[in-house]
């Protein structure tokens, strides 16, 4: 919850969370040590210094420490946890929706567990969508085209494998696609640059919504195109969010066009904790304004409505998330109890 | 330069060591931001370094080596057998390096442009004017050093799209189609994010290569090392 200098409370949904062990123990090789390493560049290089952790805490980090991050100073009031399997890297995969559903059993109020697939998995992935699907009921998918199964260096949403499971998702009621689609790694030239799958699908599947992570970056400009054509396709602003703090001058150009070309309806925030965490993030984000030079060119203004959309309206629509009976379960359950105010909060 | 930030390898801190030994044979190594820096790109730019070195007339040999690359050694093997980057995956690799190539040559052409155009623009040069400059009078417009700097920059990449006569239009779109002055600043704004997105990229990737390397630590020289008979002069 964060709470405005006029007593506001805005109800904040992180999209984008992480529940990983990228240790040495879970290292299957050297690729998984260079993962959590480039990760951990990410971290280092966009945090701010008395926001960096020890690399052992990046590393693995407990529960305990991911609630107090995301809820206690942080100001997040639910989380989506997404999954990123790895299981080429890691021995029990890097973060894995059972792994994630041990955060989510803990506390059933503050999470959204989300599972993944990939269709190059066959009639056996299918299964555990179904699986997945029964035993956590879930509502998203997070899908990372550019991981890589054997020989294989990704998939695209276009192939005809995908199509079936996005299918089969549609049939569960999974509706919420969430696909990664950032900074170019991995990949050989396949899938390098493009988000042009994003397209073809959107259009196909019109119940299904897509969350385009990292927003297309660096492939801002052929995103906006996509976004702004299809009614159903949102962006994530993990990883953009934190050049708030390095660049700000780049994030207000970055921000201004999703703005004007994708609208305040349709951008969801991130943190992608453990790779950034809350508390800085939105600090910096509600204090945030877009220069008057870019708004003069793109029109486009961060309104206090608009940064309430941002971060958590926005992700409560997709998710069916009731934010008033929400906030309530969450005040009964203790939540809210690091909040000054909450001692005097009905009960 | 790198071929989607359209800037220099060297100002990147991309490139760690560029020797010339007696018989004028060249060494390269170059690293990247990241171990997963995607293949092809990294490859494009090994290819480019070695064909830019290649060009020189007095250069005898060129080796062009990427470091901390989870293909190093392949591309590396790649490269030194003179292979194309097709031909150094096989079937990993499903498309050629030509058509990477052009894309990101309009890209650059596109971020010239449009950097170009902004400063035009802004020292009060009206849309109808400039939409109608030919290539010889762009060369003569008078304009100030940093708009002097802007058009060498632009007319590098000018040929990507169209031919280079005196008399051809000096700005015309990615197609090779000249722009109206009606269009203009929805034109121009739509460069725009094109552009937003290098400067955010580049930004990206210094970062990422300085977290990596720990370029921001202060350098302390680490004592030679034995047995080292070149002394090549290696940042770290």
């Amino acid at each position: 919850m964060y709470k405005t200098a006029k007593g506001e409370e805005i109800f904040v949904i992180d999209g984008h969370t992480h529940f990983w062990d990228g240790s040495p123990a879970n290292q299957k090789n050297v690729h998984g040590k260079q993962f959590i390493d480039c990760f951990y560049a990410y971290h280092s290089n966009l945090s701010p210094p008395s926001e960096k952790w020890e690399k052992e805490k990046f590393e693995k980090y407990d529960a305990k420490t991911m609630y107090d991050d995301l809820f206690v100073t942080g100001y997040d009031d639910m989380a989506i946890l997404q999954p990123t399997y790895l299981t080429d890297f890691y021995k029990n995969g890097f973060n894995t929706t059972e792994r994630n559903s041990a955060m989510k059993k803990s506390h059933p109020d503050r999470f959204i567990l989300n599972g993944a697939f990939d269709p190059r998995d066959g009639t056996k992935g299918l299964e555990h969508l179904h699986a997945l699907s029964e035993k956590y009921k879930i509502k998203g998918v997070k899908l990372y085209t550019a991981e890589w199964r054997g020989e294989s260096k990704g998939y695209k949403l276009t192939d005809k494998a995908s199509y079936q499971y996005l299918e089969a998702a549609q049939k569960l009621g999974i509706k919420n696609i969430h696909v990664h689609k950032g900074p170019t790694i991995i990949p050989l030239n396949r899938d390098a640059f493009d988000v042009a799958d994003i397209d073809d699908v959107a259009t196909s599947f019109q119940d299904l919504n897509f969350i385009v992570e990292h927003c297309g970056l660096p492939r801002l400009d052929d995103f906006c195109w996509i976004a702004t054509q299809e009614t159903n396709v949102y962006a994530g602003l993990a990883v953009a969010l934190p050049f708030i703090h390095t660049r700000p001058g780049y994030f207000a150009h970055v921000i201004s066009e999703l703005l004007f070309w994708v609208g305040p309806d349709k951008i969801l925030y991130g943190s992608d904790y453990g790779i950034w965490t809350p508390k800085w993030l939105i600090d910096k984000f509600m204090a945030f304004e877009i220069p008057d030079d870019v708004t003069k060119e793109t029109g486009s203004v961060l309104t206090m409505e608009t940064k309430t959309k941002i971060l958590g309206l926005n992700a409560a629509r997709l998710y069916g998330i009731d934010v008033e009976a929400q906030k309530k379960k969450i005040r009964a359950g203790g939540g809210y109890a690091h909040l000054p105010e909450a001692v005097h909060a009905p009960r | 330069m790198d071929p989607e930030l359209d800037e220099s390898v060297v100002d990147l801190n991309f490139v760690i060591r560029a020797d010339v030994d007696p018989l004028n044979r060249v060494y390269i190594e170059f690293r990247l931001p990241t171990y997963w820096c995607a293949a092809n790109f990294s490859f494009l730019m090994a290819d480019d370094m070695r064909s830019a070195v290649s060009a020189l007339d007095w250069v005898e040999g060129v080796s062009v080596v990427l470091g901390e690359h989870m293909y190093a050694d392949k591309i590396n093997a790649g490269l030194e057998k003179g292979l194309s980057f097709q031909e150094t995956f096989g079937t990993e690799a499903d498309g050629n390096l030509d058509d990477l190539r052009q894309t990101f040559l309009v890209k650059a052409f596109q971020r010239r442009q449009v950097a170009l155009l902004n400063h035009l623009t802004g020292l009060g040069h009206q849309p109808d004017t400039i939409v109608s400059l030919t290539l010889a009078e762009l060369g003569c417009l008078p304009v100030d050093d940093e708009g002097d700097r802007l058009v060498r920059r632009y007319l590098e990449r000018r040929p990507v799209v169209g031919p280079m006569r005196p008399t051809s239009l000096a700005f015309v779109d990615a197609a090779g189609v000249r722009l109206g002055a009606d269009g203009f600043a929805a034109y121009v704004s739509g460069l725009r994010r094109v552009a937003v997105n290098a400067e955010f990229n580049g930004a990206l990737c210094r970062g990422l290569l300085s977290a990596r390397f720990d370029l921001e630590t202060p350098f302390v020289p680490k004592p030679p090392k034995r047995g080292a008979a070149d002394g090549a002069p290696h940042k770290s």
